[in-house]
């Protein structure tokens, strides 16, 4: 017998919901021999990683919290990736989200308006836009890769960050430690769940899945950005402006990776360290694509994506292991939701051995 | 695998039996036999989708039948690379050429050749074969700066220069004027006159006729008939093709009217691409009414001129196209549909349409703006549209939710036109409006375009296909090396002034080969 890879007549429906569902299902299955590698009880240790840190209202607050921010980037990205803009900078659009916002919030803390937060969350949107701008327009002015420049900028953006919070924002109170003062209240997020830190960033989240539902569902201009994505050529002849997507895809997604910034700013840290992130910008691109690039395929990956973080800082804690088995298991698992997406348009076949050919 | 020497005259050339070959969702071929004598000038006839390319790429090595036995000169043979057919003396002239166009002809042949032929000695071979088979190619010149006729003669002295005994020609003349068409029939000929057999693909029944000694017809995959062509009709050739009578259309009488809907005043441009073609002082106007007919050889500057039309390429000088009299040069394709200017473009899938996406969002695709409310898809409408378009002009598909990729060639354009014609443009543009169509259905896009002019819109044709322009064009204009000539009544030209009005080229480099073309053309 030969195994034969082979092309479908068409794109299976099923298998591109089963796609993500077969990856989740080897990821876990993976993860259950690294527990057995490690000498531990393999089932015991997953429940220990997955289960129960949902058991506690602090559990259920701390998993939103961690998905709020994943789910608010990636649907945020996939309105640029369905046109074919990747925009690989949402860490840095929200790192210069925070910066933007952090200037505000430290400024005006001790004033106590209540306008301040408001002011803060419009100014997180509009520096990761800004941030996102300068590969929109160096791409569609100069045709430069939005993918390196994007990526580049991230570099740029903590650089910059780790600047201001070693020279300028540093707290005086601090003693020297590269922090700034803490946020006044009027600055924060109120929070929404008694017992938790869950705050009221987490309705930002749901604001852009509801959009962006609307968008990339229901809207004129979420059709063309699709057609972009999937024929240039018929987006050129239908007149969909091509420069056009690119801005709406990285303003969009830019402004959100700032709005996540601010949330994390403003919610559970307080604070502004030089490392405000652990890595949401990137993850929230496993998420858009575990997620199908729809908005409800978005929202489930983000809850899955969140518990990854939680696991693995349970990890860190219980076991003692090293903090990059998060980056271990977001990577495992983007590289099988790949693997698993051949299956959408080829299909393995059992073929009996060809017959020995005449003379 | 070697050459078998033993070549019996009673033994076929190549003799096919019992081949079948099946694609996911459709059977390419379904127990074709084929027999080819030596020295025969063989056509294989059948409808586009009819399965005479896998047949071919059976034949030469590039696709292995599910089933079926393949004798050479007598003996089964099984041939599983080109290379393999190339050894047997099998050789095939590509539809789509072949060439690298950084190279030069000698180049690109001694790449073909097995071995490191020394270009110098190899030049001197392809002087001999071209000057023997009268086929005009400087070993010498670069690849991009050729005609497609003379690509076409790098491609078969390749292929002469490894001695076949079997030569595969998949639809050659598509891509010449009636006298280049000519010079290579000259060829063929002589060929077979020395014992070389000829497969010649086709869908074209006059040259069929002219040229063939044997027909074998396929349709759907299966033989519907061998015959000598010469003893049949177009019309009895079309019955086997297409398995029913070539539908006919009306004729309209022309309409005279003197209101221009489109008028091109003074059009030039410069070509970004290095292998693209540059429009030089194109004029033209197209009446209410009216149809008018650009005929050519591709490549000669048909996409560029359909981009300043459509609007994809827009011009700073806003007066060089106008649109029922208003200035419309500096305006992009949606703008220009608002003005009423529909456009079908010559690639269906990928331009005209987006392969992934079903038929409903293909309609969306263009007749956005009626679909369309508050910036948000009305999903009941479009729908409505995509059914109605399916309906009116008579398109197989598996319902709206079809992808476009799952249509046919002729549906797929019958839906195209379909949803252009239902926006009711005052200006229809096409471009190659049958080119892999079948029968059927370009007789029926031909109507539509002939009842859309009927009711008072101007309609420009671009076709390489110069029957299509004779039956439904007012008149004609040629496009010949970026240059468009002053259209003619269709009544008062024919077949020959316009074959030789598309080998016009006053380029400097083409003049001498083109002197050496109807020098050899009128000796044949």
């Amino acid at each position: 017998m030969r195994l034969v890879f082979e092309r479908r007549a068409a794109p299976s429906r099923l298998m591109a919901w089963l796609s993500p569902v077969i990856a989740v299902g080897v990821t876990l299955v993976l993860m259950l021999a690294l527990f057995a590698l490690a000498g531990r009880d393999p089932l015991a240790s997953l429940q220990a990683f997955m289960l129960t840190p949902l058991e506690s209202t602090w559990g259920i607050g701390e998993w939103l919290l961690k998905s709020a921010p994943l789910i608010l980037i990636a649907v945020g990205l996939a309105v640029g990736f369905r046109a074919g803009v990747w925009n690989i900078g949402a860490e840095g659009q929200l790192i210069v989200g925070i910066i933007f916002g952090g200037a505000l919030a430290l400024k005006f803390s001790a004033s106590g308006s209540p306008l301040l937060l408001p002011a803060i969350i419009l100014a997180g949107a509009a520096g990761g836009a800004f941030w996102a701008a300068i590969p929109a327009l160096l791409r569609t002015r100069f045709n430069a890769n939005e993918i390196l420049v994007s990526l580049m900028l991230n570099y740029v953006a903590q650089l910059w960050l780790t600047y201001l919070v070693f020279g300028p924002w540093r707290d005086p109170a601090g003693f020297n430690a590269p922090q700034s003062e803490p946020l006044g209240q009027a600055a924060l997020f109120p929070v929404v769940l008694e017992g938790s830190r869950l705050n009221a960033s987490v309705f930002l989240a749901l604001a852009a899945l509801v959009l962006g539902w609307v968008f990339l569902n229901r809207s004129y201009a979420g059709f063309q950005l699709r057609v972009i994505g999937l024929a240039e050529g018929a987006a050129r002849y239908a007149g969909f402006s091509v420069n056009r997507a690119v801005w709406i895809s990285l303003l969009a997604s830019g402004a959100a990776a700032g709005l996540a910034g601010v949330g994390e700013m403003s919610g559970p840290i307080g604070q502004i360290f030089p490392t405000m992130s652990p890595g949401y910008g990137f993850a929230a691109i496993i998420v858009a694509f575990l997620g199908r690039l729809s908005a409800v395929g978005i929202a489930f990956a983000g809850l899955l994506m969140g518990l990854l973080f939680l696991s693995g800082d349970a990890a860190q804690l219980e076991f003692g292991w090293p903090a990059s088995i998060t980056a271990l298991f977001q990577g495992l698992m983007l590289f099988l939701v790949v693997a698993a997406d051949v299956f959408i348009t080829y299909r393995i076949r059992l073929l009996p051995r060809l017959p020995r050919s005449a003379p | 695998m070697t050459r078998d020497g033993d070549e019996g005259p009673s033994a076929n050339r190549l003799e096919l039996a019992g081949i079948c070959k099946a694609y996911p969702g459709t059977i390419a071929n379904d127990r074709v036999d084929l027999k080819v004598r030596p020295g025969e000038i063989h056509a294989v006839l059948g409808e586009n989708g009819a399965g005479k390319s896998t047949l071919m790429k059976i034949i030469y090595g590039l696709v292995r039948p599910d089933a079926g036995e393949v004798a050479w000169n007598g003996t089964p043979v099984r041939i599983r690379s080109p290379r393999d057919a190339q050894a047997l003396g099998i050789g095939m002239v590509m539809q789509h050429f072949s060439l690298f166009e950084t190279l030069t002809a000698a180049q690109n042949i001694s790449l073909a050749l097995a071995g490191r032929p020394d270009i110098d000695s190899l030049s001197a071979q392809v002087a001999e074969v071209s000057a023997r088979y009268g086929l005009p190619v400087n070993p010498t010149r670069l690849v991009h700066t050729m005609s497609v006729g003379e690509r076409q003669r790098v491609e078969i002295v390749r292929c002469l220069l490894q001695s076949p005994r079997l030569i595969i020609m998949d639809e050659p003349t598509s891509v010449l004027s009636p006298p280049a068409v000519e010079q290579l029939f000259g060829t063929l000929r002589q060929l077979a006159a020395e014992g070389c057999s000829i497969l010649y693909i086709s869908h074209k029944l006059e040259e069929i006729r002219a040229l063939c000694d044997t027909a074998t017809v396929l349709r759907n995959g299966r033989v519907s008939g061998v015959c000598t062509p010469r003893d049949e009709t177009p019309a009895s050739l079309a019955r086997l093709m297409i398995g029913a009578e070539l539908p006919s259309f009306s004729r309209r009488v022309p309409a005279a009217s003197a209101r221009p809907l489109l008028s091109l005043e003074a059009i030039s441009t410069r070509s970004d691409d290095p292998f693209g073609v540059s429009l030089a002082d194109i004029d033209l106007t197209v009446h209410a009414g009216e149809i008018v007919g650009i005929a050519g050889v591709s490549g000669n500057g048909q996409k560029e001129l359909m981009e300043v039309v459509s609007g994809e390429r827009r011009l700073a000088a806003r007066q060089a196209v106008r649109i029922d009299g208003v200035a419309a040069a500096h305006l992009g394709p949606r703008e220009r549909r608002a003005m009423g200017l529909c456009f079908v473009p010559e690639e269906r899938l990928g331009r005209g349409a987006v392969p992934s996406l079903p038929l409903s969002e293909n309609a969306l695709l263009t007749a956005g703006s009626g679909l369309v409310r508050h910036g948000l898809v009305q999903l009941g409408k479009v729908e409505a549209f995509a059914r109605r378009c399916i309906a009116d002009y008579k398109v197989k598909c598996g319902g709206t939710g079809a992808p476009a990729s799952s249509l046919s060639g002729g549906n797929l354009q019958k839906f195209i036109v379909g949803r252009e014609l239902l926006q009711k443009p005052k200006v229809f543009v096409v471009a190659q409006p049958t080119w892999g169509v079948d029968v059927g259905s370009a007789v029926f896009i031909r109507q539509a375009m002939l009842d859309l002019a009927e009711s008072g819109a101007a309609v420009l044709v671009v076709s390489e296909e110069l029957s299509e322009l004779f039956e439904i064009a007012d008149r004609i204009a040629v496009i010949a090396g970026g240059r468009l000539s002053p259209p003619r009544p269709t009544g008062e030209t024919d077949a020959t002034e316009i074959g030789l009005a598309m080998t016009g080229r006053p380029t400097a480099t083409e003049t001498a080969v083109h002197a050496m073309e109807m020098r050899l053309a009128t000796r044949v």
